[in-house]
């Protein structure tokens, strides 16, 4: 079932206006396609972060759903806790009706130090939906770099110097690492393609076990860009392949959007201050080592798409 | 009095005798009490204690949700989500599992999330050690739990029930540790009496708070970002919890003697009165320790016993007003703090003769002048107590006695302000 594309539109914001989030943050932006395809009241855990410290500035809270903040790394334990606590409740009859539970962190709280937490909320099976709001890097503190941080860019962990180019590594492969843990679903989704998003989001909601989507945020401070093109930078980080919209239920992969033309990545990267440094002659390898590095992760997932058996 | 513990009162005839290990009791509490969640992480010698718990879950003897966490940070963190969801929720821990939750204890207390937790001591690495000291609850003494420590299996159990009614009280909300020594009553057998199922349920009641995460109806942010304009204030009333629970715990402790026979309070004196000289402990010393008093009150010495068993919050003011009158006092610490100013329990007992004697104190030997107090720190890492050690701290005391002070006779200089028993030097 789920909600309708004119369902959706109209649905009350559980995240309501008035918060601290930077302007042009995509965090809100996501967070507001992601919980607009809720139908069951939400009880939504936060990591530490942005999202979090922007929206609950005591005495105000930006949520008109319960929201529960703990620390920086346990968000997925903290809402194992109350999974655990609705089962139990629910088993006694001493409440009753659906709920929906969501799990939100950046990609430092996600990709890094609350990964241990993440996997185990995964194996243990609680309906939780995990959220990462992936911005590419630990924001919040100041923009250092995460594993989720993409080659070459500059941050203040990573600064462009004399003889650093930025970021040294390519980006973790999250989702494989997700999907490895065998639940019914996973996915990565950008709000450039909202129906995209919001499909994923319901399908998310409606599993009956943990789910994950991995959500593409970006941030102007971060990334530094001009805050009017948060949406168009997210639908070049699609175009390119550096943000491939898939899923994967059961097991199986699928890619759910494919450009009709693969951009090359320069697109993506030349509106972003991060990557300035590497539009020189003696960066230039860095960005040939960073295409080669989305064509390689695109082949990939799209061996995976094709499955073990017509994989060749 | 109300300060006075007495383990061995009458026993109520809704009771059995059984032989339990702590560790056995411990997990029988916690399957009277039947918490809505458990979340917990396997760790020596807490161990038993979660696979008992599981066994009961197992055998569909409890309503609990077991949360087989990955680590002790989120077996914390899992607790924390299950209380502030409106369940009552329990976890145990040891050691090194204290120390990994570290951070969430804190968030736990200033979350004002009533959490119930049994701590078996043992030692923190490194060296990397499995038996029992107390410097892992003792590292924890300032995250805003209450402390109630426990002299063997009995007492463990009896402290169990008692915490979750302190801890879920409207006026406290917060925390309780209930520690217990690693293997010594973890896993000793022990002849205990415990109540019937029907009795636990009723005495600990149901926890029913203001606010949960699961009422859709009145949804409620927990945990939110409290800056310099409130999160001082947060504090203070957190502080005034922590005071509040002085009296909550003797009003406890007075039902659970109606319900048990036995008597709880913040701390046990045992032949205080004329006594000279006294030991304050934590734990199972206190079995040595009484023992010990005991002998040598035969060979007429006048020595005594205070056994604590609320450490957090710290009754100061009874503590001293017990301990004013007499001429020295040694404190054992079964930790050693590193702060060179002597051990944890010492730090606070004294501080506490010293606010006394500020208030015009009553001691014989030195009108208006606290006890001399000694320091003696031992069983790190599961050394040995034995009666020998306690004695040899009574002839210590007895020689500040005579000569009115810590100095040793011999150099006549004062004598080191810590002294280790049964440690090779």
């Amino acid at each position: 079932m789920g909600k309708s594309l004119k369902e959706l539109v109209v649905a009350p914001q559980l995240l309501t206006a008035g918060h601290r989030m930077c302007a042009g943050c995509g965090a809100p932006v996501v967070m507001r396609q992601l919980l607009a395809a809720a139908e069951n009241p939400v009880v939504l855990g936060c990591a530490t972060g942005c999202l979090e410290v922007a929206t609950t500035i005591y005495p105000y809270t930006a949520w008109r759903c319960s929201f529960i903040h703990s620390a920086f790394e346990n968000v997925a334990a903290t809402m194992s806790g109350v999974e655990s606590a609705y089962r139990s409740l629910k088993r006694q009859g001493r409440i009753g009706g659906e709920m929906t539970f969501i799990a939100v962190g950046g990609d430092g709280g996600t990709y890094d130090i609350g990964l241990q937490a993440l996997s185990g909320m995964l194996e243990r099976g609680h309906r939780v939906v995990y959220v990462c709001y992936d911005n590419g890097a630990y924001m919040n503190t100041g923009i250092q770099r995460s594993s989720a941080t993409p080659l070459g860019a500059d941050t203040t962990t990573t600064p462009s110097g004399r003889v650093s180019a930025g970021k040294g590594q390519a980006r973790k492969d999250l989702l494989a690492i997700v999907a490895a843990h065998d639940i019914p679903y996973v996915a990565q989704a950008s709000p450039s393609h909202w129906r995209d998003l919001a499909r994923k989001a319901r399908k998310a909601f409606q599993i009956d076990g943990p789910a994950f989507l991995n959500l593409l945020a970006p941030c102007p401070r971060g990334w530094r860009y001009d805050t009017a093109q948060t949406i168009e930078l997210t639908r070049l980080a699609v175009q390119t392949c550096f943000w491939p919209l898939v899923e994967v239920e059961g097991g199986k992969w699928t890619i759910t959007y494919r450009p009709k033309e693969k951009k090359p990545v320069t697109d993506f990267l030349k509106a972003q201050g991060r990557f300035r440094h590497l539009f020189t002659p003696e960066n230039r390898h860095i960005v040939d080592r960073l295409q080669a590095e989305v064509d390689r992760y695109w082949g990939t997932l799209q061996a995976r798409a094709a499955g073990p058996d017509d994989g060749g | 009095m109300t300060t006075t513990a007495v383990t061995t009162g009458t026993v109520n005839p809704n009771q059995r005798r059984v032989a339990l290990t702590g560790n056995e009791a411990v997990a029988l509490a916690m399957r009277q009490i039947n918490p809505d969640v458990v979340a917990a992480y396997p760790i020596t010698p807490q161990t038993d204690i979660v696979q008992y718990f599981s066994s009961f879950v197992a055998d569909g003897r409890v309503d609990t949700e077991f949360v087989t966490v990955e680590s002790e940070h989120s077996a914390m963190s899992a607790t924390v989500g299950a209380v502030a969801a409106g369940a009552r929720a329990m976890t145990a821990t040891s050691a090194n599992g204290l120390a990994l939750m570290w951070e969430v204890l804190y968030i736990a207390a200033g979350s004002r999330l009533p959490i119930v937790m049994p701590v078996v001591n043992r030692a923190l690495s490194a060296p990397l050690n499995i038996h029992c000291d107390h410097s892992d609850a003792m590292g924890a003494r300032d995250s805003g739990w209450v402390q109630l420590w426990s002299e063997n299996a009995q007492e463990a159990y009896d402290n169990v029930i008692q915490a979750v009614r302190v801890a879920e009280h409207p006026k406290v909300l917060l925390p309780v540790m209930v520690c217990l020594d690693g293997f010594i009553i973890s896993h000793a057998l022990l002849n205990l009496h415990v109540l019937e199922d029907a009795a636990v349920r009723a005495f600990v009641g149901r926890y029913r708070p203001d606010h949960t995460l699961l009422d859709p109806e009145r949804p409620v942010t927990v945990g939110p970002l409290d800056l310099y304009d409130f999160y001082f204030e947060h504090k203070r009333q957190q502080a005034e919890a922590m005071s509040e629970a002085r009296a909550v715990i003797l009003q406890v402790a007075e039902d659970y003697t109606r319900l048990s026979g036995r008597r709880y309070g913040f701390f046990e004196a045992h032949r205080l009165e004329d006594a000279d000289s006294a030991v304050v402990v934590l734990g199972s010393a206190a079995g040595t320790a009484r023992f010990v008093v005991d002998e040598l009150r035969r060979r007429g010495r006048k020595v005594g016993l205070l056994k604590l068993r609320v450490f957090r919050p710290f009754p100061g003011r009874e503590l001293a007003e017990t301990l004013a009158r007499l001429q020295t006092v040694a404190v054992l610490d079964r930790a050693e703090g590193f702060s060179t100013a002597g051990g944890p329990l010492f730090t606070e007992v004294r501080s506490a003769l010293y606010a006394l004697a500020e208030d015009g104190g009553r001691g014989p030997a030195s009108p208006g002048a606290p006890p001399l107090t000694m320091n003696f720190i031992y069983g790190l890492g599961g050394r040995d107590l034995d009666p020998g050690d306690i004695e040899s701290v009574f002839d210590r005391l007895a020689t500040a006695v005579e000569t009115g002070s810590t100095r040793t006779p011999d150099t006549g200089r004062v004598g080191p302000l810590i002294e280790y028993l049964g440690v090779r030097e």
